[in-house]
């Protein structure tokens, strides 16, 4: 009987698998398929890739489906009571026992401060860049992976951080070490402008009304020719100087990753003690359930504004560092698709967890980087990568975890523990 | 619970409700409804299945807009409020807390974290305390662990202070609710159905933190179902139907009014005269 129920199964599998080949034969079709040759104008039918299609997605969805079903299993049986249990005994020793946690943190230290000068200026270059994407990433992890405000238009304070440091130069000559307070400010300014009258919509609105004003600052970077000098851009701007030095370029690149390097720890010291405070655990609670909040004394809007705004500043601090990196901006760098591969980055990394958040931005910056060599698939590796994680790890690299306290009997003091 | 309340004085008005009225496009789920409540007593809500009785609260703490009507809270030695109008996060500043019929704690928090958020209405470090952690936060933040820790021991969780809140039996997350508002300071506590799904042990328990909650001069006004444990508790019943006061009164009273069996033939009131 039994026996009979899990052919019974697999046979469904392998129909779903069937039909799931046929449709991507079907997608693949024009692409994979029909090869025109426009010099002697004629189509070359590769019929054998349709094949290969076929049976790469077939075999795919049969491996996936058994996959899933082994994890149900196991599930069932390790039950999820235990499972925590097992995360709660191996966090306890890890901080009982911090040598390992303290190694790795220092092998990560050692290979930071000496990756300019074993790596290349073009490493180091990418590497900046990345660095860059963790502090938008833990920027936005503010908004979006604490208080849980979904923020399409995080790029338009990115925006204006950089243009702000590009036109302040340009006209004032202002420098980089004092325009970067200014974009931060400015961000602020801007989040707070933004989400006073945008705070009170709920999820989907707030998402579609920030994606709209990320496109609005966009479409006036490009259209205002006066203002921002349009698609053309503005180019030479300084790199961040040290008291007027003049430095050649490769010792101006390895100050601006060390640079870098102050940013992203003031950012994990700054976020990792606002959420633990207690405004980050209003954040939290926001997320979680909105009408409870209110109904303890949270102020939901302005709790979302400070949030808002949190964001905004960094992002605007990102910008000034990215005009001074590029030396030259234009609105092309400031589409919605890089809003879109900041969010991957706090999605993937696990909303709410700065080390999550940090490995993730790594992952999706260097990633494409390096497999260059694959120059026309990395996108589409990419977006596998992508797709294979939230199908099996969908809170993220590293999931959410609360902090608890060590209660002592006298005077209830507290201690961390997590 | 609080040191510098002036003790509660019976007879006193903590709350009056003047002729509230909330209209849904139709529906009245309130009717003009009245209702006053003293100092230092436990009163209670009652009425069948959508009497307006939730309605009423959800008016009160300014999740919901009335139609009409006046409610105005004395808070002992302070000027009256009126409660019409404020955010519920200002109701809940003047000392208004609540539980919810259906449970609404945060359940990936911790049951500390979730009594802690209860104290936030009466703290104040904002993102710069929380980034520079000045002495005056680090004691705010030493004093909201201690305090919560205090009601997490009264409520009886003690022993799972870090657990996470959607991992308690469903007893314990009621009880949890009660806590979180407690941590708000309230005057006047708003148990939505708090025996709801209760098993006869944590019923028993809950009447007595009840009772032990009053003892400590909080007034407390609750919609229950559970008639055993309303008659024994209550020192004043109000009985709504139709979003209307039917009748009022202490309990034996009230248990008599020919109105009020009426409203509730078919339900356990006539039993729970044994
Ligand atoms: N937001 C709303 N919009 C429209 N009608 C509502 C709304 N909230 C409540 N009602 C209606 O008001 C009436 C009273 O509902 P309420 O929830 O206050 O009843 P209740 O006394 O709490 O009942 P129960 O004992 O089942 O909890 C019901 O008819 C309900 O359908
Ligand atoms: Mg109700």
């Amino acid at each position: 009987m039994a026996r009979k129920r899990t052919i019974m199964i697999f046979l469904r599998d392998v129909r779903g698998a069937l039909l799931i080949s046929l449709w991507f034969m079907f997608l693949t079709f024009p692409i994979m398929v029909i090869k025109v040759n426009p010099i002697e104008r004629t189509v070359v039918w590769r019929w054998d890739n349709m094949a290969y299609v076929g049976l790469l997605s077939f075999l795919l969805y049969l491996a996936g489906r058994q996959y899933l079903k082994y994890r149900e299993r196991r599930l069932e049986s390790s039950r999820r009571q235990s499972m925590e249990e097992k995360t709660k005994r191996f966090l306890r020793r890890l901080s009982e026992n911090p040598v390992p946690a303290y190694t790795l943190m220092a092998v990560a230290g050692v290979f930071a401060l000496s990756f300019p000068f074993v790596f290349s200026t073009y490493q180091t270059n990418i590497m900046i860049t990345a660095l860059m994407y963790v502090v938008l990433g833990l920027g936005l992890n503010i908004v979006v992976g604490v208080a849980g405000l979904l923020d399409l238009g995080y790029v338009a304070f990115y925006a204006v951080g950089a243009y702000s440091y590009a036109l302040l130069n340009l006209h004032f000559g202002v420098g980089f070490w004092f325009a970067l307070p200014i974009g931060a400010l400015l961000g602020m300014t801007f989040g707070i402008l933004l989400g006073f009258p945008v705070l009170r919509l709920r999820g989907d609105y707030l998402a579609i009304v920030t994606l709209g004003f990320g496109e609005i600052i966009r479409l006036i970077l490009e259209n205002w020719n006066e203002f921002s000098k349009g698609p053309s851009g503005i180019s030479n701007i300084p790199r961040p100087g040290l008291f007027g030095l003049e430095m050649p370029l490769e010792t101006a690149i390895t100050y601006l990753y060390f640079l870098m390097i102050g940013l992203v720890l003031f950012t994990v010291f700054v976020v990792r003690r606002l959420q633990d405070s207690r405004i980050g655990r209003a954040w939290y609670a926001l997320r979680e359930d909105e009408i409870a909040c209110q109904a303890m004394g949270i102020d939901k809007t302005r709790t979302k504004l400070t949030a808002f705004a949190l964001g905004a500043t960094w992002a605007g601090m990102a910008g000034v560092i990215f005009a001074a990196k590029t030396t030259f901006i234009n609105p092309a760098s400031f589409t919605f698709l890089e809003s879109a591969i900041i969010l991957c980055i706090v999605v993937l990394g696990g909303m709410g967890s700065i080390v999550g958040v940090i490995l993730a931005a790594l992952i999706l910056i260097l990633l494409p980087e390096y497999l260059r060599a694959f120059s026309d698939y990395r996108m589409l590796v990419f977006g596998a990568v992508l797709v294979l994680m939230m199908v099996f790890r969908p809170q993220g690299l590293i999931g959410h975890r609360r902090r608890t306290y060590t209660i002592k009997p006298d005077a209830g003091r507290s201690g961390n523990a997590a | 619970m609080q040191p510098d309340r002036p003790p509660a004085a019976p007879n006193r008005t903590l709350l009056e409700v003047r002729g509230l009225t909330m209209d849904f496009g139709g529906i009245k789920a309130l009717d003009h409804f009245d209702l006053r409540i003293r100092e230092g007593e436990i009163a209670a809500l009652i009425g069948p299945n959508g009497a307006g009785k939730t309605t009423f609260f959800n008016c009160l703490t300014g999740m919901y807009a009335p139609t009409a009507g006046d409610m105005l809270f004395f808070l002992p030695g302070r000027k009256t409020v009126r409660l019409n109008g404020l955010k519920p996060n200002k109701v809940t500043e003047q000392g208004l807390a609540r539980t919810f019929q259906n449970i609404r704690l945060f359940p990936n928090m911790t049951v500390l974290e979730n009594v802690m958020i209860g104290r936030h209405c009466r703290t104040r470090a904002r993102v710069l305390g929380a980034v520079f952690r000045d002495p005056r936060t680090r004691r705010e933040e030493r004093e909201i662990v201690r305090r919560s820790y205090e009601i997490i021991e009264k409520i009886g969780l003690a022993d799972q202070v870090n657990e996470f809140a959607r991992n308690l039996p469903y007893g314990a997350q009621r009880r949890l609710e009660i806590a979180r508002a407690l941590a708000t300071d309230p005057v006047l506590l708003l148990l939505d159905e708090p025996a709801a799904g209760m098993n006869p042990r944590e019923t028993r328990m809950l009447d007595e933190l009840i009772c032990r909650i009053r003892d400590e001069g909080l007034s407390i006004l609750l919609i229950e179902h559970d008639m055993k444990l309303v008659m024994s508790l209550s020192d004043h019943i109000f009985v709504m139907d139709y979003g209307k006061k039917i009748a009022e009164g202490p309990p034996p009273e009230v248990r008599r009014n020919p109105q009020v069996i009426r409203a509730y033939l078919g339900e356990d009131i006539v039993h729970d005269h044994a």
